[in-house]
């Protein structure tokens, strides 16, 4: 019924965004080119951030040899 | 009772974006007090813990950074001189930019902690809490002393860098955090000064916004008496040379002349645009001299032995 039509209209989310799958179909957020790129450059710099923990962490054990672990107050 | 989850759009914050957040002076200025905190104790360190220690004190300064622009959102959007910060520009959500903040804060901490030593991680703590809690969620909108009490975190660096390469705190990075303590003022306050209608467009109660200027003016005259010779005091109490003193008694005594200055000053902001750049030069001329002093207090012992 159009008044139906209408009443579900009403009921829907507010501009939704474009919603796609892992193929771009279907359900999901499909996110722009611009949002694409900003999560690509954040994902490399978590990863550069955790590599060079994982590094320092790695020289500071090299360094310290067995003191590593101990902590003077 | 039903809860509707508030959809939240993907985020465009970029990488610039997270650095801005951390307030890279201001960082840039704690990683240099730092340097020099650590540099002049009496102890050597492994230029890797050293290293390290330093990566902390910046990551902990720009934690301290990103939570005081997470909670202070509503109030940059109103200043001209902050609203193009990424919280109030909408290009981080205020969610990001906290869960941003205390991960670093934590993360900073305890890193320092397990790395380096724990009396240096505990005063990274107080002053990332300190600068969060005291002066950006308590004192930032409540009193015209904000950034009088509030300058103590950032005067803590120094005595972050000594602990890291002692394990103790002494007199002379106390005296360095006396140094920045009261350099905090003037060098604020002649920023208000000149920007007295963004704050108070904002309603923070800044010294010129609650007191007017001229009580702001004759208030860094006393800041700049004290603060002279305070930077003089690492070389007549003997922890720092000929070089340092002559060079702290000189801009010592530029920046009392330039709070006379500003104070006689009866209209315009030349004097206090100034007074807020030479306070930087000042700062920087100090740290950079005991530097300095300290390099080649090393390097002519080693060429004398």
């Amino acid at each position: 019924m159009m008044t139906d039509a209408v009443m579900d209209e009403k009921k829907a989310p507010p501009s939704p965004s474009p919603r796609a799958g892992e193929n771009g179909e279907g359900e999901g957020v499909r996110l722009t080119e611009q949002q694409l790129r900003a999560r690509r450059a954040r994902s490399i710099a978590i990863a550069v951030a955790l590599g060079v923990l994982v590094v320092l962490f790695y020289i500071v054990t090299l360094v310290k040899g067995p003191g590593v672990l101990v902590r003077p107050l | 009772m039903s809860v509707t989850a508030a959809r939240v759009e993907p985020s465009i914050a970029g990488v610039g974006d997270y650095l801005e957040l951390m307030k890279p002076r201001v960082m840039s200025l704690a990683v240099f007090t730092a340097l020099v905190g650590l540099l002049i104790a009496p102890t050597h360190l492994h230029p890797v813990i050293a290293f390290t220690a330093l990566i902390c004190i910046a990551v902990g300064a720009g934690a301290a950074g990103a939570l005081n622009m997470w909670y202070d959102a509503d109030i940059d959007a109103r200043m001209e001189r902050t609203a193009a910060r990424p919280v109030p520009a909408g290009r981080v959500a205020p969610g990001e930019a906290l869960a941003f903040g205390v991960t670093l804060a934590v993360g900073a901490v305890v890193v320092l902690g397990l790395l380096v030593n724990v009396i240096a991680a505990a005063l990274l703590a107080v002053s990332i809490g300190f600068y969060v809690f005291v002066y950006t969620m308590w004192l930032k909108r409540l009193t015209p002393q904000n950034i009088v009490i509030g300058g103590a975190a950032g005067a803590l660096p120094p005595m972050i860098g000594w602990a890291a390469a002692t394990g103790s705190i002494a007199i002379e990075p106390a005296l360095l955090f006396l140094i920045i303590f009261f350099w905090t003022p003037p060098h604020f306050w002649a920023l208000s000064l000149f920007r007295s209608e963004d704050y108070a467009r904002a309603g923070i109660p800044m010294l010129p916004v609650v007191a007017g200027e001229a009580a702001t003016r004759r208030q860094i005259l006393v800041y700049a008496l004290v603060l002279a010779p305070l930077g003089a005091a690492p070389w007549f109490l003997g922890y720092a040379g000929a070089v340092y003193g002559i060079v702290a008694v000189i801009s010592g005594a530029a920046i009392v002349a330039l709070a006379f200055r500003l104070r006689a000053e009866a209209n315009g902001h030349s004097a206090s645009k100034q007074m807020f750049a030479f306070s930087i030069l000042y700062l920087f001329l100090l740290f950079a001299m005991l530097l300095v002093d300290r390099v080649s207090t090393v390097l002519i012992g080693r060429f004398a032995a």
